[in-house]
Parts: C-alpha cells; structure tokens; sequence
C-alpha cells in the first residue's frame, strides 16, 4: 500500500514535469535537433539563444509589458475592491460581476474584440495594446485577490485613521494598502506571471515590436532547434524564480 | 483639550426603527461620562454620532459650543478608542501612536517624542519599537488609549474598551482610565452595559434604553434613587413591592401608589421601614454577603431576597421580622 502511494506520488510528478525536463535536457543538445538520441552536451544553443540580438529585444519587451501592465492592473484593481468593499453603491453586486467576468471569456475572444477596436479606432498595434490586452486579463484577478482580502480588522482600522485625521488617500497610503500587501504582492506576481506567459494576445495585438512568447512562435515555424528548447529553458526558469520570490516574500510573511 | 459636549434633540432613524429617540444631554468640559444600558439601547450609535461617523436624523450635536453637522471624523475635536482597538498591525507601537500626529504634519523626531511620553502615560514605557502582535489584550488596550490621546482631542470616545478583557484585568483596567482621565482632564464619553465598571469610573453615568435616557446623575444617586424601575434593575438588584394608596400585600406601608424598590443590602433586621415577619426560604453564601431569600408571611408569594452579613447564622424556615433601611417610590407600575 505503502509503495502505492509513493508511486502514484512520483507517476503525478512525472506527468506534470516530465515535458520540462525533455524541453531542457535537448536544450544542452550537442546536435542539431532537439530529438533523442542525446548526441552529447553543449551550450552552444544557450550561446546562439542569448546573442540573439530579436529574442534579446523580445525578452525586455515582455519583461516591460509584463511589469507595466500588471501594475496597472494592480493599482485599478486595488481600488476597485477598496471601493465596493467599503462604500455601498446601488448595483453593487452587479459591478463587481462586471469586473469579474474577463475572467471567463478566452483570452482569444478578447484579443479578438480589443483588435476590432484598435482598428476601428485607428490605434496602431505596439507593445502598448498588448499591455491594454493584458490589462484586460489580469484586471478581474487582481480586483478578486484584492476584494477576498478586505476584512473587518483593515475597515476598523480605516475607521481609527480617519478618525485620528487621516483624509481618502492617506487612509489608502498608509493603511490600506501596507495591511493588504501580501495579497497585492501575490497579485502583482501572479498578473506579471500570466503576462510574461501569454500568447494569443501578444500574437494579435503586436506588429513590429514583439514579446518573447510571439518570438518563439516565429523560430518555431522555421522548424525545430534546440535553440527553441534553450529559450523555453530560460522562460521557464524566469518563471519558476517569480514563484519562489513569491515564495519566499510574500507567502512565509503572511503566517504569522 | 478639554470641551463640554451638548447633545439636543437628537434622533436616529433606520427606516422604521428609531435608535435614538429625541435625546437631550449636556456634558461638562472634563466630565467622564458614561452611558450604561443593556445592548441596542442606542449608546454606541450615540457614539458614533458624537464622533461623526454617522449624522443624526434629527437634532444637533454642539462640541465646544460648535455644531458638528457635517463635519468629518477627522476634522473633529474628538478621537475614539475603538472596541476591537483597530490598531495598525503593520506600524509599531510608536507608529501607532504617532499616526494622528503625523496626519497633523508633525515633523517626525517631535512626533516619535510625544509617541514614547503618550506610551509612558499608559505605562507601555520603552515598548515603542515593538508590534501590535507581541502585545497582549490589555496592553493592545493601553495602546488604543495612547494613540487616541496623543493628538490632544477635547474629547475622548471609548466604545467598549474594556468588553474583551478578563475580569481581573478589566477592574485593573477601570482605575487606570480614571487616573488617566483625571490627569489628562479631557472630556471622556464610554460607552458599556457593566454597571459595576460604570459605577467604578463614572462621575456621572447616564442609563439608556430603547433610544431613550432613564436616568442620569451620580453614581450613588442613580444607584439610591434611580428615577424609573429600568434604571434601577439595570444598576442592580432590586426588589419590587406594588403599592396602591399606601398598601401593599404587605399590609400598609408607604403613603402613596405606584412601586416600592428595595435593594437587597438594604433588608435587614434593623431599618426605618418595617416590612413585616417573613419566614426564611433559603440561604448561601457569597464571599461578602449571604444572600437570602425569604416569603413574608402577609404575602407568601412574594419572595423579597435580602444580603445579609457574612456572620448571620439563620437556618431556613425561621421566621424574623425584615426592614429596609432606604427605600424609594417610584410612581411607575410594572
């Protein structure tokens, strides 16, 4: 029984893993295919993969997009939960199912319907309406993190500031907001998580200027290389270092 | 520092229910005040109006001779001291207590200075640097004070302060709070449903029921005299004799009609008011008291429950003759 379950344990981690330790493993392919046999070791993909000058731009590109548009996300988000949670307004619950509701719809519908509007509206694709896309997606997570997160201790405390002369914005600034912060860095993650990873968007709302997930679409088409595995190695390890910075500030501060 | 509080007329409606029903209420300028009643009698959303969290239906609320209609929370000369404490959890103690200040735009070395004499005052000396989470309740408490006394208010709201503290801590609680206030001489308003902890502090306690003030005044006459039968079972207990034109199931008693109290401490072999034999039903002991119940012959449905002293050796089933030694008639009948 015993033996089981430590083999249901490691058959769960293969199958959830196995793909990324294949994606990285012919990354150091000493060949010209990222196919078995393993033909030896090298980073020469790694070498071709970081002196190439498009996925480089790419990579700040998507590293700027990620970190301005969650950001914005954030802050708007942040405000919205601070305002339904604490004022009440007529048509509040269905406001708060407005914001929400991006969350459902695929992410290539959106990209689809903001595309009509930048072309109706005259605004040429760039980075920017990527970031206004991934805005869009990531708005609804981090109005929802933000929302679950406002209790009775930080109204109560809200209240005591503003009766010790604190006005709208400093009771945000001081309060609010530093009392929330576990939740809005989790959130914060979290969006530049989504927008570093995200493609269809990315794919329908930029021309020239790319991000990194659109620049490993195009190599893709021009076939297989080990050069593709090297740059999925290095996008993921970018990811997993944001889930253990995650990790290690936000979460470990949250048990008190 | 200090202001005198004037509360006329005021009403506080929601939608059908009235919370306060045309209160009047003056206070003087360093009284402390407390409104004693039992839970949604309308203390707390007095409170609340008297600190502008709220504005009253009707009526006017005068601090200092200024009416407080629309004016904010933080642009009045009060500050509350909040019954969960609502401390910031993630600033220090001294943070904590210099946050009024720093919203007044205090430079900062003025401001942490004030913060540590204010912690001092509550005796929390040296604990500046520590965090709201290393505190027990009784500490949180002392906190809460300082930092709603640090920015100087004319008058000082205390909402419950001491409903989370255990008992022990709370009487400990309830002498400092006098001593502070004396010393500070601000005006303070608390509000509690603990008639102990109201005669303990008060200088004046006010009785609230149902949107409404019983009764009013010092805490020995609204516990002697109290001036409707509320007050006088919410101050304690008491017992009830129906008179009507100076009988009673007793026989005659007291010239008058309406309803004869009697503290139980106030029963006793001795008194200006005869009551009449009665036989005792049972007895026990209290620590400071023994408190027994008895059935007056002329009216053995009536139970009239006495304190008597620690030394009386009475077993139950003899019969004596009771007095009081105060009374008061209300006009009132239950």
């Amino acid at each position: 029984m015993r033996a089981a379950i430590w083999f249901y344990m490691a058959a769960l981690y293969a199958f959830i893993f196995l793909p990324v330790v294949v994606l990285v493993v012919f990354s150091f392919q000493d060949g010209r295919l990222p196919v078995p046999p393993l033909q030896g070791l090298s980073l020469r993909w790694y070498e071709a993969v970081l002196s190439d000058r498009a996925l480089m731009v790419a990579l700040v590109n998507s590293l700027i997009v990620a970190i301005v548009s969650s950001t914005i996300a954030l802050t708007v988000g942040f405000l919205a939960a601070h305002a339904l949670a604490r004022v009440r307004l007529p048509g509040s619950i269905l406001m708060r199912g407005l914001l929400i509701a991006p969350m459902t719809v695929s992410y290539l519908i959106i990209a689809l319907g903001l595309l009509t509007v930048f072309n109706q509206t005259g605004i040429r694709l760039s980075l920017w309406t990527t970031g206004i896309g991934h805005v869009v997606i990531n708005l609804p997570l981090c109005f929802a993190i933000a929302y679950a997160a406002m209790g009775d201790q930080q109204r109560n405390a809200e209240q005591a500031a503003r009766d010790l002369g604190a006005g709208d914005w400093q009771v945000l600034a001081h309060i609010s907001a530093p009392m929330l912060a576990p939740a809005l860095a989790a959130a914060f993650f979290l969006s530049v998580t989504f927008s570093w990873d995200e493609f269809i968007i990315a794919f329908l709302l930029t021309r020239f200027d790319v991000t990194l997930p659109v620049e490993i679409w195009s190599m893709l088409r021009s076939g297989l290389s080990p050069a593709t595995n090297a740059v999925g190695a290095l996008v993921f390890l970018v990811s997993v270092a944001l889930v253990v910075a995650l990790e290690l500030t936000v979460f470990r501060k949250a048990r008190p | 520092m200090t202001a005198p509080v004037s509360i006329r007329a005021v009403s506080q409606r929601y939608g059908a229910a009235t919370a306060l029903d045309a209160v009047n209420l003056e206070i003087a300028a360093g009284e402390f005040v407390v409104l004693l009643g039992p839970s949604g009698c309308g203390k707390t959303t007095l409170l609340t109006l008297i600190g502008g969290f709220a504005e009253p239906s009707s009526g006017q609320i005068l601090i200092g001779s200024r009416d407080m209609a629309g004016i904010a929370p933080k642009n009045r000369p009060t500050t509350t001291v909040f019954q969960d404490y609502a401390l910031f959890p993630h600033m220090t103690l001294a943070d904590n207590v210099a946050f009024g200040l720093r919203m007044r735009g205090m430079e900062r070395a003025a401001r942490r200075a004030r913060a540590d004499k204010m912690l001092a005052l509550v005796g929390l000396d040296g604990r500046g640097d520590r965090r709201p989470h290393e505190l027990s309740g009784g500490q949180r408490q002392r906190v809460a004070l300082a930092r709603a006394l640090a920015v100087e208010p004319d008058v000082l709201l205390l909402d419950e302060p001491l409903g989370a503290l255990d008992l022990k801590l709370r009487r400990q609680m309830q002498d400092e709070l006098k001593a502070i206030q004396r010393r500070v001489g601000t005006t303070f308003i608390h509000v509690t449903h603990d008639q102990e902890e109201a005669m303990a502090i008060a200088d004046r306690i006010v009785v609230m029921n149902a949107g409404r003030i019983e009764d009013a005044g010092p805490p020995a006459e609204v516990y002697l005299r109290p001036k409707s039968l509320f007050a006088a079972s919410f101050m304690g207990e008491v017992n009830r004799i129906p008179v009507r034109d100076g009988q009673s199931p007793l026989g005659p008693i007291h010239p008058g009609t309406g309803t004869l109290l009697i503290r139980p401490e106030a029963i006793g072999p001795v008194g200006a008011l005869p009551l009449g034999p009665a036989r005792l039903i049972d007895i026990a002991f209290f620590g400071t008291h023994q408190r027994a119940h008895f059935a007056p012959l002329a009216a053995p449905g009536l139970t009239l429950t006495a304190h008597l002293p620690q030394g009386t050796t009475l077993e139950p089933g003899a019969e004596m003759m009771l007095h009081a030694s105060s009374h008061v008639l209300l006009a009132e009948v239950p």
